[in-house]
């Protein structure tokens, strides 16, 4: 589930020779050139009146079901009316301004996280100590005078967002603890370690969510119950944890042996030696895979709807099924949500491509 | 107390506290599921295999009925995942091979299109991917009642693709063994010639002999009328059809699914792959008066194709994996019967632990063969 890591370029890696010229030869310079430019365009043409079509000019604006289900267009009534549903789910309706106060101040911290030039201890400080407390306490109430909602309320994208980024932010230390495991000169620990990424990463994620759900509760002593949104969160933390320790591996097989020893020959403890000297270098080189598969987990977490979590896929998915729409907006929900995911989705991958370059140009 | 500091006692020190934790913890976690079991009155052990299923699965590649095992369902289940993964990483890898070419076209217009294919599938959830197409199948085809018939014998409706069927009426086991001398006898040939050219070089027409290998045997068999054909063709009854080879809208849409998610990766693998050979193989091989097409056959693929192998071990075996996905749509895969299996006999564990164990094993196999094919085309270093 996790995705294929991407060949890495090496430096001055060129395309085929390209015989630069004008803009007509690029696009008729050749027989062949010229037909598959003309397909091309036909079948760009053809796709964009298609969208035209459905999302303008056969689309119905104002109305309601009925109005929708004569027209073969787009039903824009469906989302203006379903959209508080399908981005909040079943999170009390007065109170839908917490999630939207707490879904901009995470978004807007990612922003701001997102500069390089930003990244320091405080940054770090300011996340666990500020921003994710009052997140917490913005969800769930119950203390300032906000009421108190339960974790079976949550839903749609303020789910989707927690479960994906709180895994990836508990999934990083245990990751890192896993590479170091592995890559350990003591061979039960290592062996440990292998054991425990190769099985995870051999297995799809819906298993392990499986057990989370279905067989987590049968190795709990009696009377403990542990929240249903909790075991898939720790479901993901643990798929993530396999992906991120293989991730980190490769960083540290980058760090040449040459540093830890002379770390050591330095007096330094195995602990000083990896956080001073090697885990700095080995996860910079990793950031870039590491936004990749932040990607991959933000898409993977769709995955909860099939154990019965009301994610952001899951409420779409409610809100096509109301009696009054069934039937009739099953495109436009998953259009709806698909532009959802693809936006985030590309700003990430964007912002993935943004770093490597920055650490290309920075770090040579 | 001088052997407090000494490295290896130390070292032996950890070792045991960490293999003493997990033990305890596996331990503890074994002492509390056995003593709930007990208490929920739930058997344990791999007994419930041999029971009677009593379930229908709609889509069996084997035969299958509810009067078998539970053993015999969870094989359907087995062959399911592996009959949809193989088809998708087969048939993804040829639609990925176009796309990853037409993303280096020096047509910038073809170039930006294959660009825009691999995002749009990259960037949004397999999972919606499989509902809209299992939808859109439901929402535009109609009812089997109206089932289109668009070819004499082929029916087309939301309950899926009915096709007639080709059976072997006679001679299964000696058309079977002449396939395979066939394939044996062509790469035999295949190998004479491929040596034989080495040794003279001179080109021979090896690949057709062995071409010729492989369809002849069968050919002649059947000019022989020592096999024969049979038709199973579907009849159109009052409710539903009969007969026939149906494909189900459950596996058309998630074939569908992952065939072009594998072909997304596919295609930026092999960019990469071949992208990642550098300008110098390209001129000095057209300095050799090679064409453009046997630069990229001869001197570019078999060097990109080192690179390729190990990006494309992942892809299928996330492929093998995302076929799980299935259960959302109701195609019967592995873990789908056992979910049913699981709410049936209420054996969580054991269940879970069977269909976690096929994963492993097949993800194991997967990567040992695709390891022994890296290992053939890799760099020889002598």
């Amino acid at each position: 589930m996790a995705e294929t890591q991407a060949l890495p370029l090496p430096v001055g890696a060129a395309k085929p020779p390209v015989r630069r010229s004008g803009w007509a030869k690029a696009y008729f310079g050749t027989p062949l050139n010229s037909m598959i430019s003309l397909v091309s365009m036909a079948m760009i043409f053809f796709l964009g009146k298609l969208a035209f079509g459905w999302l303008v000019l056969n689309a119905v604006f104002s109305g309601d079901g009925a109005a929708c289900k004569d027209s073969s267009g787009a039903c824009w009534p469906f989302l203006a009316e379903k959209l508080r549903y399908m981005i909040f789910g079943f999170y009390p309706f007065e109170e839908q301004w917490r999630p939207l106060l707490a879904l901009t101040l995470f978004l807007t911290s990612c922003l701001i996280s997102m500069i390089p030039r930003f990244w320091s201890r405080a940054l770090l400080c300011a996340w666990l100590l500020v921003v994710l407390p009052v997140l917490y306490v913005l969800m769930a109430g119950g203390v300032l005078g906000l009421s108190s909602v339960p974790t079976s309320s949550w839903g749609g994208l303020p789910l989707s967002f927690m479960l994906s980024f709180i895994g990836l932010v508990c999934a990083l230390p245990l990751g890192i603890g896993l590479a170091l495991a592995r890559a350990s000169s003591l061979p039960a620990i290592r062996v440990l370690a292998v054991g425990f990424i190769e099985i995870v990463r051999g297995v799809p994620l819906i298993s392990i969510l499986f057990m989370a759900t279905v067989m987590l509760p049968l190795f709990m002593p009696e009377g403990v119950t542990i929240d249903k949104l909790l075991r898939a969160q720790v479901a993901i933390i643990i798929f993530a944890a396999a992906y991120i320790a293989e991730i980190v591996r490769g960083g540290l097989q980058d760090v040449p042996e040459g540093q830890f020893e002379a770390g050591s020959s330095l007096g330094l403890s195995y602990w000083q030696v990896m956080r001073k000297i090697v885990l700095p270098q080995a996860l910079k080189k990793v950031i870039p895979p590491m936004v990749g598969l932040f990607i991959g987990f933000f898409q993977d977490t769709t995955l909860v709807t099939i154990v019965g979590l009301l994610d952001f896929l899951d409420t779409v998915r409610s809100a096509l099924r109301d009696p009054e729409w069934q039937g009739i907006a099953v495109l436009e929900g998953y259009v709806f949500a698909a532009a959802v995911y693809f936006t985030f989705s590309a700003l990430m991958g964007l912002y993935s491509r943004f770093l490597e370059q920055h650490f290309r140009v920075t770090h040579g | 107390m001088s052997f407090l500091n000494d490295m290896r006692f130390r070292a032996f020190c950890y070792q045991i506290g960490a293999i003493g934790l997990v033990v305890a913890a596996a331990w503890t976690m074994f002492a509390t599921a056995s003593d709930n079991l007990a208490k929920q009155n739930i058997a344990t052990g791999f007994g419930f295999l041999a029971r009677q299923a009593g379930f229908v699965i709609s889509e069996t590649a084997i035969a299958y009925q509810p009067t078998d095992s539970i053993g015999r369902a969870i094989l359907v289940g087995i062959v399911n995942t592996v009959k949809v993964s193989l088809l998708a990483a087969i048939l993804g890898t040829v639609l990925g091979l176009f796309v990853g070419v037409a993303r280096m076209s020096r047509n910038p217009l073809l170039a930006r299109s294959a660009l825009a294919y691999v995002e749009v599938l990259r960037n949004v959830p397999l999972l919606l991917y499989l509902f809209l197409w299992y939808s859109l199948i439901i929402m535009v085809f109609p009812p089997v009642k109206q089932a289109l018939n668009i070819l004499p014998g082929v029916y087309l409706s939301n309950s899926g693709l009915v096709l007639p069927a080709v059976f072997l009426e006679s001679g299964a086991a000696i058309f079977a063994l002449l396939i395979c001398a066939g394939i044996a006898a062509a790469i035999l040939i295949r190998r004479i010639s491929q040596q034989r050219r080495v040794a003279t070089g001179k080109s021979n027409h090896g690949m057709a002999f062995a071409c010729l290998a492989l369809v002849l045997p069968p050919l002649i068999l059947w000019a022989l009328g020592l096999v024969s054909f049979g038709w199973d063709i579907p009849q159109a009854g009052r409710f539903r059809l009969t007969g026939g080879l149906h494909v189900r809208p459950e596996f058309v849409a998630l074939l569908f699914g992952l065939l072009l998610s594998v072909s997304a990766s596919v295609a930026e693998i092999v960019r990469a792959g071949i992208q990642a050979i550098g300008p110098g193989q390209w001129e000095a091989a057209a300095a050799l008066g090679l064409h453009r097409s046997r630069v990229m056959r001869l001197v570019v693929l078999p060097q990109a194709l080192r690179l390729i192998i190990p990006p494309l071990t992942n892809t299928y075996l996330t492929v093998f994996k995302n076929s799980s996905l299935a259960i959302a749509i109701g195609y019967p895969d592995l873990v789908m019967v056992s979910n049913t299996v699981m709410n049936q006999t209420g054996q969580a564990i054991e269940t879970i632990a069977i269909f976690m164990g096929v994963y492993l094993g097949l993800s194991i196999t997967i990567s040992l063969a695709m390891n022994w094919y890296n290992a053939r085309v890799a760099l020889k270093v002598r």
